[in-house]
């Protein structure tokens, strides 16, 4: 390849970083939450599905993807809410809640979904922080979907908000030792509850990126284990929200070289390419994770890392 | 006696429950429907005249049974070791791009050895695969519910690679697909001229042998009453020293063999090639079918049974009222939801007997030892 060719790849992968990572972002963000607060929603690429197709039929119908996204937010913290209240249930296992959301969210989205495969909805606004070069491609790969601005945000502000204020140590404490939170007189699972809803929220906003920005449109293939990804994300970031900024940017990355190689012409295996998150996901948590000890800033609580 | 009704309880219900859960389930779904304007009651007669009413949907019905039993098989036997194992869909598609590559490497008898090297080189994939995510928990300690449904996406991914790739038949043009099997390797109906049984191939009694051979192993062998120590608790399982780490990988190799068979049969029986149409959601389907089943792969033929029905009767659904073909996914979740509420009301659901038991048997125990 020329250098120019090699050029416009590494820009089509740092572009595509941010693109493909900004759903990403959202559902680590919103499954850091819960974990968090002591349980591990699964669910969340059900969620995911679920809000991307109420995102876009929010914007279709209103008019504005702003109306979308907000739907899609709370779509995604309903069905969290399902998630928090059966598993406040006894003997209702978190994980398996998790698969069971994940079924539900996807026939819920493919079934409301069905008459929103053809239009084209109004799409979130980008934000040219490349104005400044000359280069169309710099301008392209740095035009930046305007939730990703809200998404590092809202990873500070959660960061922030764990480590400092009231409600951060309860959320934490319920995660942390259920008996201190109950002794302390707050109602753990009311915690939780609302841990999993808020994160259900976070993780819908992500749902609004794949379907109102990047690819843009609503079908039934637009999710395909994102959701999960994002989830073994937060154990690779250790349960911190800026980390978790950090993965989602590497995985955008790792995402994008598929569609970024295609695009300066090299076809061959695609598909093995698009399959590259998966493997790098699997291979992080082979070395992240140890049958001996437990995670470093796992929260201890959690089914997962005992 | 007590213990004795107290047992007797504790069967009905692990009857009641799922029975209560499905028709729970059928109710939310008959509300879902009449929220979008049809009439529930409608609904819930075709969903059984589509499943159960007449010889051909029976026959829809038993045909779509079949892989939801391997695949359920694949969920339910790591169960069974304490191991929540989801990625059936990959070991089933890996097992279809196995039996349809043996070929491909080694020339095969054009006959049921053929046949049985066939399905034998899909099971050993799909063995393998999900073998994996158990050999990544017990060495590595990576949760195998995440790893073994991130599995699941790298083999569709290879899948799909080798069929539009290297193992592409250059005559199938718009659907991509691996060269057809030999006649010869095929598998055939049971009873083709039946009227009652028609369609339906070998891969039914496969699927009911093998979940007829894997209750007998937990129920009735050493090894299975080993795996299932292991799967109630594994530190005891450790303390009388029996090879958890053996225990588990098996487990995990047997039900991925299972799903890999389901993907070979859709093969060998259905499809001829591996093609698109085999990832068909079946592994998915097939752990609703194993949590409903409570992992006792003896319920597992007839809860398979009836969501293979549901799945044939969608199409029935989307015929006469038009609903959209995701109307049996939206089912499927509800059953799903509705199936581990119920764990809650175990114990509680028949509460009659229990304040019955405490204190009299404790003081003649007492009085005994004294």
């Amino acid at each position: 390849m020329a250098p120019e060719a090699w050029i416009d790849l590494m820009l089509a992968i740092v572009g595509g970083a941010v693109r493909v990572g900004t759903p990403f972002l959202f559902v680590s963000l919103g499954e850091c939450l819960t974990e968090k607060s002591g349980r591990i929603n699964l669910g969340l690429e059900g969620v995911l599905v679920f809000s991307a197709m109420a995102g876009f039929g929010g914007a279709y119908l209103s008019g504005s993807p702003w109306w979308g996204v907000l739907l899609a937010g709370c779509s995604g913290a309903a069905l969290a809410m399902l998630h928090g209240l059966l598993c406040s249930l006894p003997r209702v296992s978190d994980i398996a809640t998790g698969i069971a959301l994940m079924l539900l969210g996807a026939g819920l989205a493919f079934y409301f979904g069905k008459p929103l495969i053809q239009p084209q909805a109004p799409q979130i606004p980008s934000i040219a922080l490349g104005a400044w070069s000359a280069s169309p491609s710099v301008q392209s790969a740095l035009s930046v979907n305007a939730l990703f601005p809200i998404g590092v945000a809202l990873a500070g502000l959660l960061a922030w908000g764990l480590a400092n204020t009231r409600w951060g140590l309860v959320v934490r404490m319920a995660g942390d030792s259920a008996d201190a939170a109950r002794a302390l007189g707050y109602s753990v699972n009311g915690v939780r509850i609302a841990a999993t809803t808020a994160g259900g929220f976070i993780a819908g906003l992500g749902g609004a990126c794949l379907s109102l920005y990047y690819p843009g449109s609503w079908n039934e293939g637009l999710s395909s284990g994102q959701g999960l990804i994002a989830v073994a994300l937060v154990i690779f970031a250790r349960w911190s929200p800026w980390r978790c900024l950090g993965a989602a940017l590497l995985f955008g990355g790792a995402g994008a070289i598929g569609p970024a190689l295609q695009s300066v012409g090299v076809g061959g295996g695609y598909h093995l390419f698009n399959a590259m998150p998966y493997a790098l996901t699997l291979a992080i948590l082979v070395a992240t994770c140890s049958p001996r000890r437990a995670i470093r800033g796992a929260p201890m609580a959690l089914g997962m890392s005992r | 006696m007590s213990s004795a009704s107290r047992s007797w309880h504790a069967q009905a219900e692990a009857l009641l429950l799922p029975a209560g859960a499905m028709v729970a389930a059928l109710l939310a779904f008959g509300v879902f429907v009449w929220f979008g304007g049809n009439d529930p009651v409608e609904v819930w007669s075709l969903l059984f005249r589509g499943a159960f009413g007449d010889a051909f949907s029976w026959q829809n019905s038993l045909q779509r049974a079949a892989p939801l039993m391997l695949t359920a098989l694949a969920v339910a036997l790591p169960a069974r070791a304490g191991l929540t194992v989801i990625g059936g869909e990959g070991a089933l598609v890996l097992g279809a791009l196995g039996c349809a590559g043996l070929p491909y490497l080694v020339p095969l008898p054009a006959n049921g050895l053929g046949s049985l090297l066939a399905l034998a080189a899909g099971a050993l994939v799909g063995g393998l695969w999900v073998a994996l995510a158990g050999a990544l928990r017990q060495w590595r300690g990576v949760n195998e519910t995440i790893s073994s449904l991130l599995l699941a996406y790298i083999a569709i991914a290879l899948f799909k690679h080798f069929v539009e790739g290297p193992m592409r038949d250059p005559a199938s043009l718009n659907k991509p697909s691996t060269r057809s099997l030999d006649p010869g390797l095929r598998i055939g109906a049971i009873a083709p001229d039946s009227l009652l049984l028609g369609d339906v191939h070998w891969g039914l009694v496969i699927g009911l042998l093998l979940c007829l051979a894997a209750g007998v192993w937990l129920s009735f062998t050493a090894s299975g009453f080993a795996l299932r120590v292991v799967g109630g608790n594994a530190r005891t399982a450790r303390l009388v020293g029996l090879p958890t780490d053996r225990l588990i990988l098996t487990a995990c190799a047997l039900g991925g063999g299972c799903a890999g068979l389901a993907g070979a049969v859709e093969v060998a029986a259905v499809h001829n090639a591996a093609n698109a149409s085999v990832i068909a959601g079946l592994g998915y389907t097939g752990i609703l079918v194993s949590f409903v089943a409570r992992h006792n792969p003896w319920a597992i033929p007839p809860v398979a049974l009836l969501f293979g029905g549901f799945a044939a009767a969608g199409s029935l659904l989307q015929r006469r009222l038009g609903l959209p073909d995701a109307s049996v996914l939206v089912l499927q979740g509800f059953a799903f939801v509705f199936i581990l509420a119920a764990e809650a009301l175990r114990g509680r659901l028949l509460p009659l007997t229990m304040p019955a038991l405490g204190k009299p048997r404790l003081a003649t125990v007492a009085g005994r030892a004294a």
